[in-house]
């Protein structure tokens, strides 16, 4: 009861009971994870509508709740629909008999991660003692592993939350990133693990904030809401918040639909370049984009652009807030753009110039593999960081009562997520991960993470499609 | 000595810190015994403070200069010789609420509803850690070797 920030429990002391108010449950399992009696539990609720494939329960309810306030519905979190899920179609290959398989216990497996632009050629010159490289480098991030949380805002999330995420980074040699929420001072000190977001709204950014940050990046459009902008709601601007977002306490947070100085790749470009001049050309500068039809030419276009890094956030991506219609039904699933993105950079001969980080739903270490094989350089993870930090997708985030302590700026409520927990918990994920990455290289006969990217002779696919397979640039399971 | 540390920042306010307790300072040590058949009811030993978003469990210091050890005048307030807790016998209390007086921290109860005794913390004697440390689902309570800071969380 006294966990509930959506007073679903009420003692009446007349009858010594508690009742339930079943409508207001949010199916968050505060109440269930912490009664020591584990005496709760939470079902759906047995009240249906009359059996009908096309009129699901969801769709009639969307509509009295419309009719009801005449507004757009919010949800919080990634699609919640049964899109298709490529990586389920996607096998991974083992060594068998012909080449030996390679056990990561007992012989090094490399993950470390190098992001940013690779040049065309190396040059070397010999001086008195070996080779010196005369080949000017372009900034690298060094990951130790090819994984990174995902841009989540302070404001959308709570300061433990991104305190967790930055300490995590930091034990784990990784990177987060800030999302367009800017940076709370006290998080300075994590700068060397930090991504520093700039977005259309350019919350938070000041010089002090590129300069602490160890990369940039320009953030075009997020995969739940491709094409529109950001809304922070104003009861989440709390005193700390505006002051690292410099907006007034209380008002909304409104990042608009598009960068009003980029309409074109060129203005990208200046942005870009703008950013690098502003911090010395020392850091990689990303851009994160939307996956949409045309991905694999805009992709083109950035890395030509000068970007450092290409983020692309696929259709199932999760966020603090998004229209539910526009979540649930636009975009393309980050597996198809990973892939076309990645055949497209190779066949114009420019992949070493750009690094490709894929996001959208990596639900395991087994997707990231399969990601990596398909072309990523690294991935983004944000819900499954959440998830980590206890978060039950019950896709409230947008109202701000997390139970959780993850996506809410309540007091009473942010003190839930301890960091000293949430850190711990992010960089065993971050562990586990990374060593069940390493078995899965191991089994294919792979020593260095390096060797799978793009490498999609290590895929077989199963139940798709002649145009899905050429798309992902794989083999029906059974071909040799 | 090893002492209760609390972090008032992550405390939720939860209360399983008093049920843990009850349950553990009951004579079946079972839960749903503890609190629907014992009679008289067993009693937590700590209290959870709150004050808006602000609380935290409150139970005995275990003080160095301990002025209940001062106060009790039956000798049942003691100082256990090898782990260094004060705790009080309570065959030897007589319930004249001394201790409670002088307490600073107001971390000792009244015991009236089963034998008239001062009732307080004794870190779960014999546990390795005291229960409401165990089962602080968010680590606002930490059992540790007290340092000169005074201050043991990480």
């Amino acid at each position: 009861m006294r966990q509930c920030a959506n007073d679903v429990h009420a003692y009446d002391p007349e009858d010594d009971w508690v009742y339930s108010e079943e409508s207001r449950c949010v199916g968050c399992h505060r109440c269930v994870t912490l009664c020591p009696t584990h005496a709760l539990t939470v079902r759906r609720t047995l009240l249906d509508f009359r059996s009908n494939a096309n009129w699901t329960a969801d769709r009639i309810n969307s509509i009295y709740k419309q009719a009801e306030t005449g507004g757009i519905l919010l949800t919080g979190m990634g699609c919640d629909q049964a899109q298709p899920i490529y990586f389920d179609h996607l096998l991974l290959n083992a060594s068998q008999v012909t080449n030996p398989s390679i056990d990561p216990l007992r012989e090094p497996m490399e993950l470390r991660t190098h992001i940013g632009r690779k040049p065309g050629r190396v040059e070397l010159s010999e001086n008195g003692d070996g080779v010196e490289l005369t080949t000017q480098l372009s900034p690298q991030l060094t990951l130790e592993t090819p994984i990174m949380f995902s841009a989540m805002s302070y404001g959308s999330i709570s300061y433990n939350a991104c305190l967790s995420l930055a300490r995590a980074a930091k034990q784990s040699g990784i990177m987060y990133n800030t999302g367009e929420g800017g940076l709370h001072p006290s998080l300075y000190q994590y700068g060397p693990w930090t991504i520093a977001q700039v977005a259309s709204g350019r919350f938070g950014v000041h010089p002090e904030y590129l300069e602490t940050a160890a990369a940039l990046e320009i953030k075009i459009g997020q995969g739940a809401k491709p094409g529109i902008g950001g809304h922070l709601p104003g009861e989440k601007v709390s005193a700390d918040v505006s002051k690292t977002r410099m907006i007034p306490m209380g008002t909304d947070a409104l990042s608009p639909a598009p960068h009003h100085d980029i309409y074109s790749i060129e203005d990208l470009r200046q942005l870009i370049y703008a950013l690098k001049e502003a911090t010395n050309y020392a850091k990689p500068v990303g851009v994160k984009i939307a996956a949409v039809h045309n991905v694999a030419p805009i992709a083109s276009g950035i890395a030509r652009a000068g970007a450092d890094y290409i983020a692309i956030d696929g259709l199932r991506g999760g966020t603090g807030a998004a229209p539910t219609i526009i979540r649930n039904n636009v975009g393309i699933p980050i597996e198809l753009a990973i892939a076309s993105v990645d055949t497209r950079l190779r066949e114009e001969g420019i992949r070493n110039e750009v690094s490709l980080i894929a996001a959208g739903s990596i639900r395991n270490s087994g997707d990231i593999v399969k990601i990596i094989a398909l072309g990523a350089d690294a991935v983004y993870i944000g819900t499954g960081a959440l998830v980590a930090l206890g978060c039950h997708l019950c896709q409230k985030c947008y109202t701000g009562k997390c139970n959780w302590g993850i996506a809410t700026q309540d007091p009473y409520l942010t003190k839930r997520l301890n960091p000293n927990i949430g850190s711990r918990r992010l960089s065993n994920l971050i562990r586990a991960w990374s060593l069940e990455i390493k078995e899965m290289l191991g089994g294919m006969g792979v020593n260095a993470i390096e060797s799978l990217r793009g490498n999609r002779d290590h895929l077989r696919a199963v139940g798709l499609s002649q145009v899905e397979l050429d798309t992902l640039g794989v083999k029906g399971a059974g071909q040799p | 000595m090893k002492r209760i540390h609390v972090n008032e920042e992550y405390c939720i306010a939860c209360r399983l810190c008093e049920i843990h307790c009850l349950v553990q300072h009951s004579q079946s040590r079972k839960i749903i015994k503890a609190f629907k058949e014992e009679a008289p009811r067993a009693m937590a030993r700590l209290l959870v403070e709150e004050q808006g978003p602000l609380s935290f469990a409150m139970q005995c210091r275990h003080c160095e200069e301990a002025a209940c050890l001062e106060a009790c005048m039956t000798g049942a307030m003691h100082r256990d010789e090898e782990t260094g807790a004060v705790l009080c016998d309570e065959d030897k209390c007589v319930g004249c609420w001394m201790c409670i007086m002088v307490c600073p921290f107001g971390a000792i109860q009244r015991n009236i509803v089963g034998r008239r005794a001062a009732s307080k913390c004794d870190l779960c004697y014999g546990n390795e850690v005291p229960v409401c440390v165990a089962h602080c689902p968010n680590e606002a309570l930490t059992f540790v070797e007290d340092t000169p800071s005074g201050n043991g969380s990480a």
